[in-house]
């Protein structure tokens, strides 16, 4: 539920769920963000939900936060909303080269990396939220048995397609980017393509996402390559 | 059709088209973009007759060198800005917030911006650009924009479509204010950090650092001490949160940030101050000092009717 809002700053809301970061709670802010995004609502200009927030962005010419917070706080969120949440499937190869931190994830958890691999790919992932890099996924939970923390020193170039872990968490990076998860595998497939101005990112929150392992024959043969 | 260009002799340190940037996209990680400083963006289209929110150049310290190849047109430089004009037989120092005629064969060449760091190209005419979500802006980190989001480089062409048929020259006096405190809201995490902290934070100097750009300004100076936790679940940002990551430096986010983080947020700054505080060079002092809600969104009002006194005297 949402607990609180205050504001950020002079020109947004914050939005808080509570502290706690599972599905039931993300999917309340995505109800949410979905729910205002349909009202249109004046001098709204950026919405953005993550694990357990919310942070409405508007614009301080047209509006301000007492006004954005009253519609907020009369949202009518009940009505039903057309769920069209996708079932996505993300092959990743796993071997040399594409698996940056295999060593590391090998000490620091304690597992062959078979076992590490078989955990990853032994369940669906749900997409939390999209962003900091343009379409990059935060999906969860990952088996309590893989997760770690970030690199202590991050990555300056994470290639495009890898695919990292920290924590609960899992991500894709849709660019070249620095970052500091640790890299288990890359995938081929295009995750954002800003050729799609209408719908650029292939996962958005709510979807799940399965983990497909792929040779590294079929990631070179694979289209988006 | 004629055909109407600017040669890029030298493309500068980072320059850029921009405009008023895009909307509603973080939710898919996307930011703003769009010119750092606005008014000085408003006032440029506004000398030339363009609509306000058309593309302009934006560069940051040192700027292009360009040759114009056409028919006759009018541009203007706003920010403060070094720059000169050279014409077939002489070369003149050029003045910000006038606009001037170009010829075929001139050339400007902008040399620095003066103890600042962005300034505004206006050209009084449609260029031809790629629009994505609306927006030409250029985001060099997410290859998002015109000129295949990457900043503009010497050997390249800027085509020009349609030449604005009023080529009356105008000019407005003003000069860009420096700032030295920083107006800021608390932020969400800010009792993440200790009572020493947080004093540090409102009583210090800070100095910007080398390492800024259009993505977030790096401050250096005493360490402001975290007690509960340097890391918080990845959240939303906006433009203008400070975060400070586990080195006790804070970082403030510009306008091409990344749309989510997770460093404890100490305060935003507010809408008022971020046209000067994108203009602080490295090496700037700055304070910080926390206002209220209202007396920030009272204080925009009235830069925002400077701002509109500005383009009604042009």
């Amino acid at each position: 539920m949402l607990k609180n809002i205050s504001n950020l700053g002079d020109a947004a809301l914050y939005c808080d769920f509570g502290i706690q970061v599972n599905k039931a709670t993300n999917l309340e802010v995505i109800k949410y963000f979905n729910t205002i995004r349909e009202k249109k609502i004046k001098g709204i200009n950026n919405l953005t939900p993550s694990y357990n927030k919310l942070i409405i962005s508007f614009d301080l010419r047209v509006t301000n936060f007492s006004e954005i917070k009253n519609k907020v706080e009369n949202l009518d969120t009940t009505i039903e909303q057309n769920k069209n949440n996708k079932k996505i499937e993300v092959p990743v190869c796993c071997e040399e080269n594409f698996a940056l931190d295999k060593s590391r994830l090998e000490k620091k958890l304690n597992l062959s990396y078979q076992e590490i691999l078989t955990k990853f790919f032994d369940k669906d992932y749900f997409c939390y939220m999209t962003g900091f890099i343009a379409g990059m996924p935060f999906l969860g939970d990952i088996d309590e048995n893989l997760r770690t923390q970030r690199l202590e020193t991050p990555r300056v170039k994470v290639p495009q397609g890898s695919v990292g872990i920290t924590e609960q968490f899992a991500n894709i990076y849709t660019f070249d980017s620095p970052g500091g998860w640790n890299i288990i595998g890359n995938t081929p497939l295009k995750v954002f393509d800003d050729s799609k101005e209408r719908d650029p990112n292939l996962i958005n929150p709510g979807d799940t996402i399965i983990f497909k392992k792929i040779s590294r024959q079929e990631y070179e043969s694979s289209n988006d390559k | 059709m004629t055909s109407n260009y600017f040669e890029i002799l030298r493309g500068g340190v980072n320059t850029t088209f921009q405009d008023k940037g895009r909307e509603n996209l973080y939710h898919i990680g996307i930011p703003f973009s769009g010119v750092m400083d606005n008014r000085n963006f408003l006032l440029a289209n506004k000398l030339v007759g363009n609509h306000l929110t058309a593309p302009v150049i934006e560069f940051a310290y040192q700027g292009p060198h360009l040759r114009y190849t056409g028919d006759q047109l009018n541009f203007v430089i706003t920010g403060d800005v070094i720059f000169k004009i050279k014409k077939k037989d002489y070369e003149i120092d050029g003045d910000c917030y006038h606009s001037y005629h170009l010829e075929n064969g001139d050339e400007i060449n902008i040399i620095s911006t003066n103890k600042s760091v962005y300034g505004y190209f206006a050209i009084g005419s449609e260029i031809d650009l790629k629009f994505q979500w609306n927006s030409c802006s250029i985001n060099t980190k997410a290859n998002i924009g015109s000129n295949n989001g990457k900043k503009l480089d010497s050997g390249q062409k800027i085509n020009l479509l349609k030449i604005n048929s009023d080529k009356t020259l105008k000019k407005v006096n003003y000069i860009n204010s420096k700032i030295e405190n920083i107006r800021v809201i608390k932020g969400t995490n800010f009792d993440y950090f200790s009572d020493e902290g947080k004093k540090i934070f409102f009583e210090k100097e800070f100095i910007v650092s080398k390492l800024s750009d259009r993505m977030g300004m790096r401050l250096e100076g005493p360490k402001i001490e975290n007690i509960i936790n340097t890391n918080i679940k990845s959240e939303g940002l906006v433009k203008g949160v400070i975060q400070v990551p586990a080195d006790g430096n804070p970082i403030i986010m510009l306008s091409d940030h990344g749309t989510v983080g997770g460093y404890p947020k100490i305060g935003v700054v507010v809408s008022v101050d971020y046209d000067r505080l994108v203009q602080l060079a490295p090496g700037s002092k700055v304070k910080f000092q926390e206002i209220e809600l209202s007396d920030a969104e009272t204080l925009f009002k009235l830069y925002e009717m400077e701002t509109k006194n500005l383009l009604n005297q042009i």
